[in-house]
């Protein structure tokens, strides 16, 4: 179970304090899966930096009882200068994996070919967001945390990408930001749609998406 | 019910280190790699480069035969002056703006603001060890200088100067994370303080008021337990530990709550 309560998101500008995130509260249960709704700005990808504990949030407290993952896919959570090798070996040593079993996995996945040694600035948009992913199947989470994880590749490294995280990773909780309404409908129990800081959930995803279409038209 | 709590904090508290440690030992591993890459010595210019730099003074000073007001060899003088120097400047150096590439770590919930700052610390404080050892070796086996008279007090005197210079790297580091002068300030301010700071001169050869006023540098009060420990019979050494070991402990009440307050702060990208 992961809690959040009360939490509120302060940033400090020059223009004055900007309220991001307001009085959030909700609950992720072993298994669930939650899809986000907003717009763009709407403080999406701060609500997932907070819930992955990169970033403390400026009042109130997320709880968690179970691993959740870094922001998954996510090429910003890597070092450019290393190479795609080396970055897998520093996250497992973080998370005290053993980067051996997993390389041929990842080789094989990522289809990085010999740029698998190869700093990841060197790398196309496609090469990056493959090893980015196969990089985060190497930790297993209990919750995962998704956010617009089918923006980038190729119809058949989206299929790839749908039977690693929903159909091996099945009974894993998921936290999902997506603008894609199909994506959440398909694999979310729940939605939330976020405006104005705050966050409103619903029981069904159809009465998110037709609350979030009524505010948006 | 206490009992139960102090097992429960124990416990979490000992799995908060087997998590730093990983930490901290993964970010080393990369910072050798992104600071030396592969290619040609590697690793090894961790403590060759800052061996150069004392190599480089120790021949200025010879060839200019400097003035340090004792009895010894220069080459002595200067290769225990300047592996000092090397010690607490390098590090706040190291710090200074040392948040912003390495933002995307901080995306891994284990990595912490002063995780970045350990391992960059623990890096330079091998290097400068390292080259300092290493020359001491060399130029006793050609009979430039002598080894020391007694290692624990050298140790010792370099484990103050090494605590002092990572708090001072913290405190630094933190603040210009806050406010963009402090980097431009630290550099001059780096400079300007070496001929203060000890490695230069003998604190008992100057005049009696400028050995008030230093007496309250830290960096010399180290140098001075250093030299004392290795020349020890050959050299008056002025120095007070109390007040060093003091002014460190000070030090680090303010640069660990500095590095707490941007850790609150930071933000990933």
């Amino acid at each position: 179970m992961i809690r959040v309560e009360n939490v509120n998101k302060v940033y400090r500008t020059h223009g004055g304090d900007s309220v991001v995130l307001r009085d959030i509260n909700f609950k992720i249960a072993r298994g669930e899966k939650i899809g986000i709704l907003g717009r763009n700005g709407a403080g999406k990808s701060t609500l997932v930096r907070l819930m992955s504990g990169a970033e403390r949030p400026t009042s109130g407290a997320i709880y968690r009882d179970m691993s959740v993952s870094w922001p998954i896919a996510f090429g910003g959570a890597f070092q450019s200068s290393l190479t795609g090798y080396d970055n897998l070996k520093f996250i497992c040593r973080i998370h005290g994996v053993d980067a051996k079993e997993h390389v041929a996995f990842v080789q094989d996945f990522a289809e990085l070919g010999k740029y698998f040694r190869e700093p990841i600035k060197h790398y196309s948009s496609g090469m990056r967001a493959r090893l980015a992913f196969a990089i985060s199947m190497v930790v297993e989470f209990d919750c995962f945390l998704i956010d617009e994880v089918v923006a980038v590749g190729d119809v058949r490294f989206h299929e790839k990408c749908r039977v690693e995280l929903f159909e091996k990773r099945a009974d894993r909780a998921m936290l999902i930001v997506s603008h894609d309404a199909h994506f959440v409908r398909e694999h979310c129990d729940h939605a939330a749609v976020l405006e104005g800081g705050e966050l409103r959930m619903f029981n069904s995803v159809n009465d998110a998406y037709v609350y979030y279409d009524a505010r948006m038209h | 019910m206490t009992k139960l709590l102090v097992a429960d904090s124990a416990a979490s508290l000992a799995r908060g280190w087997s998590v730093q440690r990983r930490v901290i030992g993964a970010l080393l591993m990369r910072e050798v790699l992104t600071r030396y890459g592969r290619h040609n010595i590697g690793i090894l210019w961790l403590f060759v480069e800052p061996m150069l730099y004392t190599l480089g003074v120790t021949a200025l000073w010879n060839a200019t035969m400097s003035f340090h007001g004792t009895t010894l060899p220069i080459t002595a003088f200067a290769v225990t002056g300047y592996s000092t120097v090397l010690l607490w400047r390098n590090m706040p150096s190291r710090c200074v703006q040392a948040i912003e590439p390495n933002l995307s770590l901080l995306y891994h919930r284990q990595v912490k603001v002063i995780d970045i700052y350990l391992a960059r610390l623990i890096l330079e404080a091998a290097g400068a060890g390292a080259s300092f050892m290493l020359l001491s070796i060399v130029f006793s086996f050609l009979g430039m200088m002598d080894l020391p008279e007694d290692i624990l007090l050298v140790i010792g005197g370099w484990l103050l100067l090494a605590w002092f210079g990572m708090v001072l790297a913290l405190f630094i580091g933190a603040l210009s994370e806050q406010y963009e002068i402090v980097e431009k300030l630290w550099h001059p301010a780096a400079y300007l303080s070496f001929p203060l700071s000890g490695a230069a001169f003998s604190l008992h050869a100057l005049p009696e008021r400028a050995q008030h006023y230093l007496s309250y540098v830290p960096m010399v009060n180290a140098t001075e337990l250093l030299r004392e420990g290795y020349f020890g019979s050959q050299y008056i050494a002025v120095y007070d530990t109390k007040y060093l070991i003091l002014f460190n402990l000070v030090l680090t009440l303010f640069a660990l709550a500095e590095v707490r307050k941007i850790s609150r702060i930071v933000v990933p990208q």
